[in-house]
């Protein structure tokens, strides 16, 4: 069953009068439990492919469904609403607030929720315990390594439990061992709790990883 | 409530230059508030007039007096209930350099005098002692303080518009009835200057600086004035009659270019403050946009991250705010130290504190608006491009 559907997605971006073609005509669909790696050079547009499915950026033209939900037809404080309950975001560069422990990060996307204290405590306590890091969940980012903050923003992706989970050159910023770690836990989600996962990469090792693979040149699924 | 505590947490993550920002908004507050309260301190005398009193002193200015025989004159006018005189004496009381020595000396009449102006609290005793020496005084509670006069203390003065050395026995140390009297003042009596003066310079003799009416109704003031004025129009000391207020006031305007000066510096110091909160603001703002963009991708709104910047902003300014209107009064206390005979009622009112606490509220909002605005209109994938 098709989770997202891109039919005829194009995007452009303006500077000045000039349109600058980012992704054309874009069609393809992903399945739930799919585990799908999206490859290309640099400026090929696969992170604003990514942008688009996640719902954090708008296609110029085309149908773009997620989770059966037109999400290009929904106002900006829906979209919100839609992301925090349906994506869960990996970035290359991790994204932690550094004021924060690893407990009160993963915890971030709860406070949208309605579950109570006692509640958000249970489930960022599991998220960090899937991740390996529930002996850390008091450290700030500053006190983990870039494998341990990587762990801590997949534990902060998968808290809310979402649809699906997309993933921006996750191992970019890592060195061997930790972006093996990364790559291990996301293959253990995909498989273990069947997540869905976009990851996007240009490393050929992680995309081994991904059951599918896309190659993206020049704005177009090769 | 957890936005909150990260918009806390934001605000000591570059604890130099939040705690710079607050002890610059402690510093503008405070002289926000003192120059409001000094300024209040000028008016002091305005708004401590009663509204049943005037004044009649000469058409030509304060510096000619009038002649004594006016005063059973005035006490015949219809609505006038009560008249009183007094002489501004002047004189030089130890070192004229030191402000401390300057404090108003003035003849009045003891009999009239407390009738008129019952927010002077004197004791039984000491009035009647006051009334018994020809050469009694009494002195404010405040002169008294900070002099250390005591009751039997002779106070010497060199006179200088009545020349000669003047000798006064403290008879009696009064109390203002609140905090808007008075309390530097010393107060002799008319008699003992008047028969001073006739035995070196009998041409000036019986002659009052002014007079004090009481008029028992507001409605008769204007026509009181008119008909005292008409009465002297055409002698050679002619008057002038006004309201204790406007007197007072005639005194204030002569400085008003320096009271305006101050006014519209206390509000320049908003604008300050506005500055220095709006440039931390915007500066905490930028190093964090990337931050804000990951929260608006994780879901959170417009209204979430409008308190996460509010919220630090209003932290900071209220700090300030709070810090700077605790350090406004030891501030005037220390200028009512330097100046008790100049400033004798330095009071930081409630409008002042409520201003200061409302402009700093107020910095907050503005300094967190075009910040918050920039945010709220930044895509989201622009933040995230941003290298914080």
């Amino acid at each position: 069953m098709a989770l997202v559907t891109l039919e005829n997605v194009s995007k452009s971006y303006w500077r000045d009068s000039l349109e600058i073609p980012v992704l054309r005509n874009i069609s393809f669909e992903i399945n739930e439990g799919e585990f799908l790696g999206l490859m290309g050079p640099s400026g090929s547009g696969k992170t604003t492919l990514l942008n688009l499915i996640a719902g954090i950026d708008r296609p110029s033209s085309g149908r773009l469904s997620v989770t059966n939900t037109e999400i290009n037809k929904l106002s900006e404080s829906e979209l919100a609403k839609w992301r925090s309950k349906n994506i869960g975001f990996v970035f290359q560069f991790y994204n932690l607030m550094p004021v924060l422990t690893a407990f009160e990060n993963v915890e971030l996307p709860l406070l949208l929720s309605k579950l109570d204290k006692k509640q958000r405590k249970e489930h960022v306590e599991l998220a960090l315990e899937v991740v390996g890091l529930k002996d850390r969940m008091g450290h700030y980012p500053k006190q983990l390594s870039g494998g341990q903050e990587q762990r801590v923003a997949i534990a902060r992706a998968i808290v809310t439990d979402p649809t699906l989970l997309v993933a921006d050159e996750p191992t970019g910023d890592l060195d061997k061992v930790s972006a093996e770690e990364i790559l291990n836990l996301l293959e253990r989600l995909n498989s273990e709790f069947k997540k869905t996962i976009v990851m996007v990469t240009h490393d050929p090792r992680a995309a081994e990883r991904a059951h599918k693979s896309r190659h993206l040149d020049k704005g177009e699924l090769s | 409530m957890k936005v909150l505590k990260l918009a806390i947490k934001n605000s000591f993550r570059h604890s130099l230059r939040t705690i710079l920002t607050i002890i610059g908004i402690s510093i503008a507050v405070m002289s926000f508030g003192f120059i409001r309260t000094v300024v209040t301190a000028w008016n002091a005398g305005v708004a401590a007039s009663a509204s049943n009193r005037m004044i009649t002193s000469h058409s030509v200015s304060i510096i000619f007096t009038l002649p004594i025989s006016y005063r059973d004159q005035l006490l015949k006018v219809p609505g006038v209930s009560g008249v009183s005189y007094g002489n501004w004496f002047g004189g030089v009381y130890k070192d004229p350099n030191d402000f401390k020595n300057f404090f108003p000396r003035i003849a009045i009449d003891p009999e009239s005098f407390f009738s008129l102006y019952p927010e002077f609290i004197l004791p039984e005793d000491q009035l009647a002692a006051f009334k018994k020496d020809r050469n009694a005084c009494i002195v404010g509670q405040k002169l008294a303080t900070e002099h250390g006069f005591k009751i039997g203390d002779i106070i010497t003065v060199e006179g200088d518009i009545y020349p000669g050395t003047w000798d006064f026995v403290v008879r009696g140390i009064y109390k203002g009835r609140d905090a808007t009297v008075d309390e530097t003042q010393m107060l002799f009596q008319w008699k003992y200057l008047d028969e001073k003066v006739g035995q070196t310079q009998p041409g000036r003799t019986g002659q009052a600086g002014w007079y004090v009416l009481n008029v028992q109704n507001a409605s008769d003031l204007a026509t009181v004035a008119k008909t005292v004025d008409d009465m002297y129009a055409n002698s050679r000391a002619s008057t002038k009659t006004q309201t204790e207020k406007a007197w007072q006031q005639s005194f204030v305007s002569m400085s008003s270019a320096i009271l305006t000066s101050l006014t519209v510096m206390s509000y320049v110091i908003i604008g300050i403050i506005l500055l220095v909160l709006t440039n931390t603001i915007v500066m905490a703002t930028r190093e964090r946009i990337r931050e804000y963009a990951v929260l608006k991708t994780l879901g959170f709104s417009g209204r979430h991250i409008i308190a996460l910047i509010g919220g630090e902003s209003m932290l900071i300014a209220v700090a300030g705010g709070a810090f700077g209107l605790l350090l406004t009064f030891p501030a005037t206390g220390g200028f009512a130290k330097a100046f008790p005979t100049w400033f004798p009622i330095v009071v930081v009112e409630p409008l002042t504190i409520a201003l200061a606490v409302a402009s700093a509220i107020v910095a907050g909002i503005v300094a967190a608006l075009f910040p918050s605005m920039r945010i709220l209109r930044m895509k989201i994938v622009d933040g995230l491009r941003t290298i914080g």
